[in-house]
């Protein structure tokens, strides 16, 4: 096995007996990156020079360091990719956009400065849809990021490149951000592990803001355990994010191999009822069983207002964005907002025209008030089961151009994972399996701030699976 | 329904082509017969959600502390001066 197909346990166990150092396990990344990337498109920007002293500070640390500062670096030595919306000193962020070619950050989002501390090596920044506007990785100002299983589809979108890099193994692990199905859905095109936890579980700060009410910041790996070591570092409150709470960071790692025996798990009969792929809906039925098969309890929930998720979304969504996106006038930063792309300038206007006057009522407020039916919805679901299970899109991966002149018709695509956004709850999309080759997850849902729970439910579907040991043939 | 679009890209900042408000036309129509579903479901006295985790009144002390160098705030601006950034002028002599 090379070094940049490890995961993160498997790197931090190497690193720790001495069979390779930080160097050569960055090294194996970078030579990765230069001989596909150009096929995938996953990376905007790579900073091999920092990369590689960062790996080096890190091997400095392993030969001098003790167990105790072992314990002080959860990531130490490990080489990582950052969706290119996180802020990052000195190294150019571009959300995707042309409007941010050249925009060069005086500082660090909380993400970034925590993951630096925690020892992490970052090898670049990935590609996306503009501003995180897409789920297919097509709306990017810097050319479509292509599906490493079969480079005619889509990798699902908008953190479009994290999830590609790390399915093609440029990287042992990737930021992202969820906002309506950005993370669950490439992850569940790419056979990773994609979470969504809980909104504000996670700083925001620093991390170019989408929709305010709506961003989840998360992360790819590629196994479950990974990502619990993963959102150890990035959770907790931050002073310079005032939507995250005084909760404390539970030990993610603890509950992980507890098993899932009597554990109830609700599927939503209006997720499976109509307008699913037939195959998806075979495949979320053998899932089912697997996890029967290990003592959870499976019944069928409800969440009535399902059908109205996506118009409700397509109102907050466009209204915060176009709040947010008003700071690139070119003053301070950035170029003139001509160069937004289409899909920005959509999102722009629909969002202005449903705040603007005579329309706020009908539009914004009256959405605002389906996202307390449809978060009452889950509240109610969680009384009955611990957990929820769901696809995460309603049809396999779709070939590149397929959709992308149809914005209703990819604004779709998001049905089954906008919910969570809206109701704020944590999601864990894992691999579930292939349809003619391409893989097809499933999502964990679970009540805010339950993270703990849905690694748990993972963990014991992934070890009694193979899905998360297959890779594509590149 | 329809949108005004050149009003809105107006109200926007956002100059747009004479090709452009056509096709945008068309495609904001199409999103927003689709978004009228919510006309829908009756929400009388349902409250409006727009805090999903219930914080309130989040505040800090009125504190100032170190923040960014005024060199470091204006590298990434195209127009400058005497580490000022530069505008058009709104009022005229």
């Amino acid at each position: 096995m090379n070094l940049n197909q490890l995961t993160i346990s498997q790197a931090r166990k190497g690193l720790k007996e001495k069979k390779f150092s930080s160097v050569e396990l960055t090294k194996a990344c970078l030579e990765r990156i230069k001989k596909i990337d150009s096929q995938i498109n996953a990376f905007i920007t790579t900073c091999e020079k920092e990369a590689l002293d960062k790996a080096k500070w890190a091997d400095k640390q392993l030969s001098n360091g003790t167990i105790e500062q072992w314990n002080n670096y959860p990531l130490l030595g490990i080489p990582i990719a950052l969706k290119d919306l996180f802020s990052t000193k000195d190294i150019k962020t571009t959300a995707g956009s042309k409007v941010l070619e050249d925009y060069i950050p005086p500082y660090d989002a909380t993400v970034v400065k925590k993951l630096k501390d925690a020892g992490a090596v970052i090898l670049g920044k990935t590609t996306l849809d503009a501003w995180a506007h897409g789920s297919s990785g097509e709306n990017s100002d810097f050319g479509p990021t292509k599906n490493p299983w079969n480079q005619d589809y889509v990798p699902g979108g908008s953190s479009s490149g994290s999830a590609a890099a790390l399915a093609a193994d440029m990287c042992l692990a990737a930021t992202g951000t969820d906002t309506g199905g950005s993370i669950r859905l490439p992850a569940s095109f790419c056979n990773v592990v994609g979470s969504k936890p809980t909104y504000g579980r996670v700083s925001r700060y620093g991390i170019v803001a989408m929709a305010s009410s709506l961003d989840s910041i998360g992360h790819f790996t590629k196994t479950v355990e990974d990502s619990a070591i993963f959102l150890a570092v990035t959770a907790g409150q931050d002073p310079f994010d005032s939507t995250t709470p005084n909760k404390p960071v539970p030990n993610y790692l603890a509950a992980l191999k507890k098993g899932i025996e009597g554990i109830k798990i609700g599927f939503p009969k209006e997720y499976t009822e109509k307008g699913l792929d037939p195959k998806i809906k075979e495949g979320f039925s053998k899932s089912l069983d697997v996890l029967t098969g290990l003592g959870a309890i499976i019944t069928e929930v409800s969440l009535p207002h399902t059908e109205y998720a996506i118009a409700c979304y397509y109102i907050i969504q466009p209204a915060e964005v176009s709040s947010n996106l008003a700071r690139y006038d070119g003053i301070r930063f950035g170029s003139v907002r001509q160069n937004f792309g289409d899909e920005a300038k959509r999102r722009i206007m629909l969002g202005t025209f449903t705040l603007s006057a005579g329309y706020y009522e009908a539009y914004y407020k009256k959405a605002m008030q389906v996202r307390t039916l449809i978060k009452k919805d889950f509240e109610e679901a969680f009384t009955k089961v611990d957990a929820i299970i769901a696809p995460v899109s309603p049809t396999p991966p779709w070939k590149l151009g397929e959709k992308v002149n149809d914005p209703l018709k990819m604004y779709l695509s998001d049905i089954f994972t906008v919910t969570a956004n809206l109701a704020g709850i944590p999601g864990l999309s894992i691999p579930a399996g292939f349809i003619n080759d391409l893989p097809v997850g499933i999502q964990i849902l679970g009540p805010q701030f339950s993270e703990e729970r849905l690694f748990q439910i993972s963990y014991a579907y992934e070890q009694s699976t193979e899905w998360h040991k297959t890779k594509p043939k590149l | 329904m329809q949108i005004n679009v050149p009003h809105v890209a107006e109200l926007a900042s956002l100059p747009l082509k004479k090709e452009e408000i056509k096709k945008f036309q068309k495609q904001l129509s199409a999103i927003l017969n689709y978004i009228a579903k919510l006309n829908e479901l009756d929400t009388k006295n349902i409250e409006p959600t727009s805090q999903v985790t219930g914080l309130e009144n989040v505040t800090r002390e009125d504190q100032s502390s170190p923040s960014l160098s005024q060199a470091d705030v204006l590298k990434n601006t195209k127009s400058k001066h005497n580490g000022f950034f530069k505008v058009k002028a709104i009022f005229e002599e």
